[in-house]
């Protein structure tokens, strides 16, 4: 016999179900038992006093990289995903560039297994499009699938190879899963560090073009359009890129695509003083582009915000500019940083926001949750949309504290994470 | 205490150089002049006064370097600071060792001053951003090189005694040059006209919006300047496919006495060396009555002086008396 959980009381979001009102939850055996105005507690219940607080379907991550096995210094599976409640996320989704990468059954399999043995965030493993993220030839997509993988991806590489993306997109369409791409011609982009522009000169580092960007999303959105596939495009950085997607999903292809919270609130203008907490692949961008990153979060354009969560460990990003790798950690600063800079300044309302960081990424990637319909799992994140908090990356749950966040004054942050109805995380 | 060190608590420089981008231009002219009384003792017999006497100076020189590295040596053993060479091979560096390990330990043997050319762009930054000693920059990746910024300055205004209402046209490769950048901010500063030539493959992105004037051809360059500086094409840029040949390069882009016969006036011509000679410049243009290349290289060991005397904490207008010391 599993808990009962009655949230009494909280402003309950869930686009999935057009909500935006105070209502009571119950959880009851893992699930939504009901959902309405005035619901009594059952005997043994836990009741949850919500008032003042959000109550949304469990927030997902589909871009998070957990760097076991390989590179267990920076991250671990365990780590990434109490790091994932704290930040109030009810799923992660693991990137395959791991150490071996995950290419395999047998590695989507450990996966599965380290992440059921935390009490935390669910743990959904992506494999890798081409065996050993080589670039060469397929892996075996269906035995990662009956392992557990969600989707498959090379991602820290693009597919630079049209055809084997043509293949990939054709293949995977059995399993409906998505393919998704980290998109970057690295003919124009390798050996370079940040945005192309004048900064890029004056700190006299080797810029990458957006048509680095650009191309490949071109591309993946003919290959997605000729085959008739899924693809999911990841971390969506320039003007251009966003109207290309824009464009594509008016003609009816299937695309879905990210915006990071970096690029959503930091231009490239953060790595002046040489900053590599501000170091990161695609890069940050102009104004402009950020401008359009912001109006396709709006507009649905861009379907989902995710991390890209990438732990560094210190001595790796406390080095000169170009030996420093890219990527920040993400997970316990998407909430606060999107209340406060893309809420608070009136880019998307909460209804967008818990669609984009809930409902968008479960759609995506096919997972159950995103929503609080009765008889779905019973994955909830409460958020106190007044709390202010101050980011002190010493704090993290995670293993790594690479962020360019660090110090900034945020206000609305996780109050309590809840995964199959089990409080796993609470302020 | 020698005459006009650390006499006063607010140094004409900050800690470091690490570039000439955020000097203002009185610290520019600072520099310049502390470095005229400077030339003089390399031309005496005995080259040697006591500025930097029990001053122990540190040449972390990570990238390839034998002129710079040189110059640097001998300006500080001209002031009589005691030296330590770590260049790229036989260091701990390549054994693996980070750049910040490195200084920490250097640091801890209590060292004054660290001379570093580096591969990575901002490297210079990094380490005067994590070391009390003083960092004089003397190469960053593309990022800068001040002092031969700051050379290639004190050369100009030797031949014109101006830098202001100059035109200078730096040719070649702008995109990987450490040494365009800081004449670009140094001669912007000092009221100079900066002009870029090169094939576009090899002009970085936005060096317009800095405010120079870009010339497709360097015909056209020619036409316009009165200084020509021209920079060195490695030669890995045409493995990584730049430019397309050498003979090419020379071709359309060299500096050669036929396309400096047809310009209006006589050019300055200045090279930060090491030349290549029949790919850049010509022979004779190097070899010519209008280069001064071997003038730069002679002012870079003034020019090293005065930075070193300047971080050291010795006041602009008692450079003149603390060298006439030695003489006692």
């Amino acid at each position: 016999m599993r808990a009962k959980t009655l949230l009494k009381g909280g402003h309950v979001v869930d686009p999935s179900q057009g909500l935006d009102e105070i209502l009571d939850v119950l959880l009851a055996d893992g699930i939504v038992a009901s959902i309405g105005k005035g619901i009594s507690a059952p005997e043994n219940a836990e009741v949850i006093d919500c008032s003042s607080l959000i109550v949304s379907p469990g927030l997902i991550d589909v871009h998070v990289h957990l760097r076991e096995p390989g590179e267990e210094h920076k991250e671990t599976i365990a780590t990434g995903a109490q790091a994932a409640v704290a930040g109030g996320f009810t799923a992660i989704c693991a990137m395959p560039n791991t150490d071996p990468p995950i290419d395999d059954p047998a590695a989507v399999g450990f996966v599965v297994a380290e992440g059921r043995k935390v009490q935390a965030a669910r743990v959904y493993p992506v494999g890798c499009i081409s065996v050993q993220r080589a670039g060469e030839s397929l892996a075996p997509i269906g035995e990662m699938v009956d392992a557990g993988a969600v989707a498959i991806t090379d991602d820290g590489n693009p597919v630079m190879n049209s055809g084997l993306m043509r293949l990939a997109l054709e293949y995977a369409q059995a399993f409906e899963i998505p393919v998704v791409d980290h998109p970057e011609d690295l003919g124009l982009s390798a050996g370079r560090h940040m945005n192309e522009s004048v900064i890029s000169t004056r700190l006299g580092l080797a810029g990458k073009p957006n048509a680095a960007e650009e191309v490949h999303i071109i591309r993946d959105l003919l290959l997605a359009e000729l085959t008739g596939g899924q693809i999911h495009l990841q971390h969506v950085s320039t003007q251009f890129g966003v109207e290309l997607i824009r464009q594509a999903k008016a003609r009816g292809v299937r695309v879905t695509a990210e915006a990071s919270p970096h690029h959503l609130v930091l231009t490239e203008a953060a790595v002046e003083g040489y900053c590599t907490d501000a170091k990161m692949n695609p890069p940050l961008r102009t104004a402009d582009d950020m401008a359009a990153v912001r109006a396709g979060l709006a507009d649905g354009s861009l379907d989902v915000i995710a991390t890209d969560h990438a732990p560094h460990h210190y001595d790796e990003k406390e080095a000169a500019f170009e030996d420093a790798p890219n990527g920040l950690v993400g997970l316990e600063t998407a909430v606060g940083i999107i209340m406060t800079n893309i809420v608070g300044e009136g880019v998307i309302d909460v209804v967008t926001m818990i669609d984009r960081m809930s409902c968008g990424p479960a759609r995506a990637f096919g997972l159950s949750g995103g929503t609080l319909s009765e008889g779905a799992v019973a994955d909830v994140t409460v958020i106190d949309p007044r709390l202010r908090w101050t980011v002190d990356p010493s704090a993290f749950q995670s293993r790594s504290q690479n962020t360019p966040f660090a110090g900034w004054e945020l206000t609305g942050a996780p109050h309590r994470t809840i995964v199959g109805g089990r409080t796993v995380w609470a302020r | 205490m020698n005459p006009g060190m650390a006499t006063s608590p607010i140094p004409a420089l900050g800690k470091d150089l690490v570039g000439l981008e955020f000097l203002s231009q009185e610290q520019l002219l600072i520099i310049l002049d502390t470095a005229e009384p400077f030339k003089e003792i390399s031309e005496r017999r005995i080259k040697k006064v006591p500025v930097l006497r029990g001053k122990t100076i540190v040449n972390l020189f990570l990238e390839a370097s034998t002129r710079t590295r040189v110059s640097f040596e001998f300006a500080e053993k001209r002031l009589s600071a005691d030296t330590v060479n770590i260049s790229e091979t036989g260091s701990s560096v390549i054994k693996g060792e980070t750049l910040l390990d490195t200084a920490r330990n250097l640091e801890a043997m209590r060292i004054d001053m660290v001379v570093m050319r580096h591969g990575s762009s901002g490297a210079a930054q990094f380490l005067a951003d994590r070391i009390p000693s003083n960092v004089i920059n003397a190469g960053d990746g593309r990022h800068e090189h001040p002092t031969q910024g700051l050379l290639d300055l004190l050369t100009m205004r030797d031949h014109y005694d101006r830098i202001k209402g100059l035109k200078v046209c730096i040719v070649g490769d702008i995109l990987h040059s450490r040494v365009a950048r800081s004449n670009i901010y140094g001669l912007f500063k000092l009221g100079a006209a900066v002009g870029v030539c090169a094939p576009k493959t090899l002009l970085p992105s936005g060096i317009r919006d800095l405010g120079v004037n870009v010339f497709r051809r360097i015909e056209e360059a020619i036409e316009w300047a009165d200084v020509l500086n021209v920079l060195r094409l490695q030669l890995e840029r045409m493995k990584d496919g730049y430019v397309p040949s050498l003979r090419e390069y020379n071709r359309i882009w060299g500096v050669t006495t036929r396309r400096l016969d047809s310009a209006p006036q006589d050019l300055l011509i200045l090279h930060p060396g090491p030349m290549n000679r029949g790919v850049e410049i010509d022979s004779d243009v190097a070899d010519g009555p209008h280069s001064v290349i071997l003038n730069q290289v002679t002012n870079g060991v003034a020019v090293r002086m005065a930075v070193l005397y300047l971080l050291a904490g010795g006041q602009p207008d008692s450079a003149e008396a603390a060298k006439a010391e030695a003489e006692v």
